[in-house]
């Protein structure tokens, strides 16, 4: 309960009630050309990104009307047949994704960890610049390399893999026994896990410089804090540099896993077509979405590349959710606050 | 004291008994700068500085700003070689032993002596009780449940900061006010046992209520740590101080020491007429 005292000289006029009053700014003509100027460039953005999301989008009707809902659920793509499905190609794409997260994961954030607490200053600006390097080669040359160095090498690899832990179904091969009758080495050829390795190697930099960035912004006064209790280089590093780029780290690899998600080339490459669901990764064959778009968008009919096109609005969406998410988490933790990605 | 036994330092005095005097026994080390001189990159900043921090003792280090009191106290504990370009001469010896020998492990000397900074500095991903065991954890020192939960309520006892965060132990370091962090980092710093405790202008930043607390803080832990603290503020140098370091860098040279001796000759008859202008407020 209050009361309210009148201080006000008795016989005054009683105050209207007081508002808020509005606070107009006055721009001289060039902030305002500047405004509208800048405003303007940044919705470009916006433009871009709707009109290639709604011109995709619109692919979806056609398609929709002429697959039906079949066109997610079935796995074959078969323009001869006309039966064209994209449920094969969503599994491929996320499972070569996924691999090549699996792989690149750990090395980048151990390089960046390398680079951000271990290295030499001098050493860190030519680290740094190679590591820019490597995400400046273009992805057909990673291809090559993947196709011609990589790929003879790593079957033995998926091979080793096989042999030890072919128990578990994830890594089971057809005809990848070595004691079998059937047994063929190709087999493990061509494979989403070789393309996923390869496609490995592209993401590091993206992820690597993403948290590279966070961990050098990890407070020296933390640092200093957790040294001057005795602590060593790697317990501070767990104290202070982790917990503060948890954004970085998981933003960078969002940010990679959506490069992932949209690699061709590579993956046109390397992974043998085959549009059969199955969850073996160290296994011949394979397909993605946007190897799919590439090898069959020369001989589509017209409906045919609705069809494509309505797949390569499925990956858009996805890399767009994707991407959401990394901006989100990065911009949340207390390492976002300054960190651009 | 055996290791994890707990003694309710609390029951120490509040108010210092004898400010002037040092304690008859105490438990902290002996800290000996023999001949200091520091480099950043070709730029001498300290010059053979010399100065015997015996246990039981709070040491002032005053004078004015760039004048390398913050980096002698940071090479007391090894904290000036994180600087890339840092160099220095001479040797520190905690109870006799050269900190910089070669045997001797960093994080060891690190853990022996401990410091608190300018700007509180709590890790924020850690809660008020975990923020008071970093120190073991990032050492490796392992401790029971129960002893964990002893060692918070005696530090932070100690601290002074107890009665304010008893009931919220599990919040966030972060969340606490600037001096309350600050008296956290003391708790932590305490927390490994130190002998030494070099604090870094702990005040500050800090208001005025928060300040008393941190002196009141400093008074009783001077009989269990050996105490030296930079400060620029002369009437906290002359509270909780029992012997004072005047440094001086006159222009274009490195710091140095001026004059050292007790906090009251400092005060009340400085034989060198700069130290007697700085106290007296006449530059600086």
């Amino acid at each position: 309960m209050t009361t309210v005292i009148d201080l006000r000289p008795a016989g005054s006029a009683p105050e209207p009630d007081e508002a808020p009053r509005s606070i107009r700014k006055s721009l001289s003509t060039s902030d305002r050309v500047f405004r509208w100027g800048t405003t303007a460039i940044g919705a470009m953005v916006l433009v871009i990104i709707g009109a290639v999301g709604s011109f995709l989008g619109y692919q979806l009707v056609p398609t929709l009307r002429d697959y039906g809902l079949r066109f997610f659920t079935e796995n074959q793509w078969n323009p001869e047949l006309n039966i064209l499905g994209i449920s094969a190609v969503l599994i491929g794409t996320v499972e070569v994704a996924l691999i090549a997260i699996v792989i690149s994961f750990p090395l980048a954030l151990l390089t960046a960890l390398y680079i951000s607490e271990y290295t030499p200053p001098w050493a860190r600006a030519f680290l740094v610049s190679m590591i820019d390097l490597m995400a400046a080669i273009p992805s057909i040359v990673y291809a090559m390399w993947g196709l011609f160095l990589i790929e003879p090498h790593a079957l033995y690899l998926g091979r080793w893999i096989n042999e030890y832990f072919g128990w578990f179904p994830l890594f089971h091969v057809q005809g990848g026994d070595a004691r079998g009758a059937l047994f063929n080495l190709e087999a493990f050829d061509s494979s989403p896990f070789i393309a996923g390795m390869v496609v490995s190697m592209m993401v590091i930099p993206l992820a690597c410089a993403v948290m590279l960035g966070v961990f050098r912004q990890a407070p020296i006064s933390e640092r200093e804090g957790a040294y001057a209790l005795g602590s060593t280089r790697w317990g501070m590093i767990r104290a202070v540099v982790l917990p503060f780029g948890r954004g970085g780290i998981v933003g960078g690899t969002m940010l990679a896993l959506g490069r992932a998600l949209g690699e061709t080339i590579v993956v046109l490459l390397i992974l043998s077509l085959n549009t059969d669901i199955k969850f073996r990764p160290l296994e011949i064959g394979g397909i993605t979405t946007a190897s799919l778009i590439a090898n069959y968008f020369g001989e589509a009919t017209s409906g045919q590349l609705d069809a494509l096109l309505a797949a390569g609005f499925v990956l858009f969406a996805m890399t767009i959710v994707v991407n959401t998410i990394a901006a989100v988490i990065v911009a949340r933790s207390r390492s976002g606050a300054q960190t651009e990605i | 004291m055996t290791e994890g036994e707990i003694v309710n330092t609390f029951a120490a005095p509040a108010v210092d008994p004898a400010p002037t005097q040092a304690y008859a026994n105490p438990t902290g080390a002996h800290l000996d700068a023999d001949r200091i001189s520091a480099w950043f990159g070709t730029n001498k900043v300290l010059e053979r500085v010399s100065l015997s921090m015996p246990p039981g003792t709070v040491t002032a280090l005053i004078g004015p700003s760039g004048c390398g009191k913050s980096t002698f106290l940071r090479i007391l504990n090894r904290m000036h070689e994180l600087v890339p370009s840092a160099k220095l001469a001479g040797e520190v010896r905690l109870n006799g032993v050269d900190i910089y020998a070669a045997d001797n492990p960093i994080t060891q000397t690190r853990k022996r002596i401990g410091m608190v900074f300018q700007k509180p500095n709590p890790f924020p991903a850690m809660s008020i009780g975990e923020n008071v065991l970093a120190g073991l954890k990032l050492t490796g020192t392992r401790l029971a449940r129960r002893e964990q939960a002893e060692l918070i309520e005696d530090c932070l006892q100690r601290g002074g900061l107890w009665a304010e965060v008893k009931e919220r132990l599990g919040d966030p370091g972060g969340s606490l006010s600037g001096g309350q962090q600050q008296r956290l980092c003391i708790a932590r710093a305490l927390a490994v046992r130190p002998d030494v405790l070099l604090m870094d202008e702990p005040c500050s930043a800090l208001d005025p209520t928060s300040t008393r607390r941190i002196e009141e803080t400093i008074a009783i832990l001077r009989n269990q740590v050996t105490i030296v603290i930079v400060t620029h503020n002369m009437q906290q140098a002359a509270r909780v101080s029992q012997q004072c370091a005047f440094f001086l860098a006159e222009q274009g040279t490195p710091g140095q020491i001026v004059e050292s001796g007790s906090t009251k000759d400092i005060f009340e008859k400085p034989r060198d007429p700069r130290t007697s202008d700085y106290v007296n407020g006449r530059f600086g």
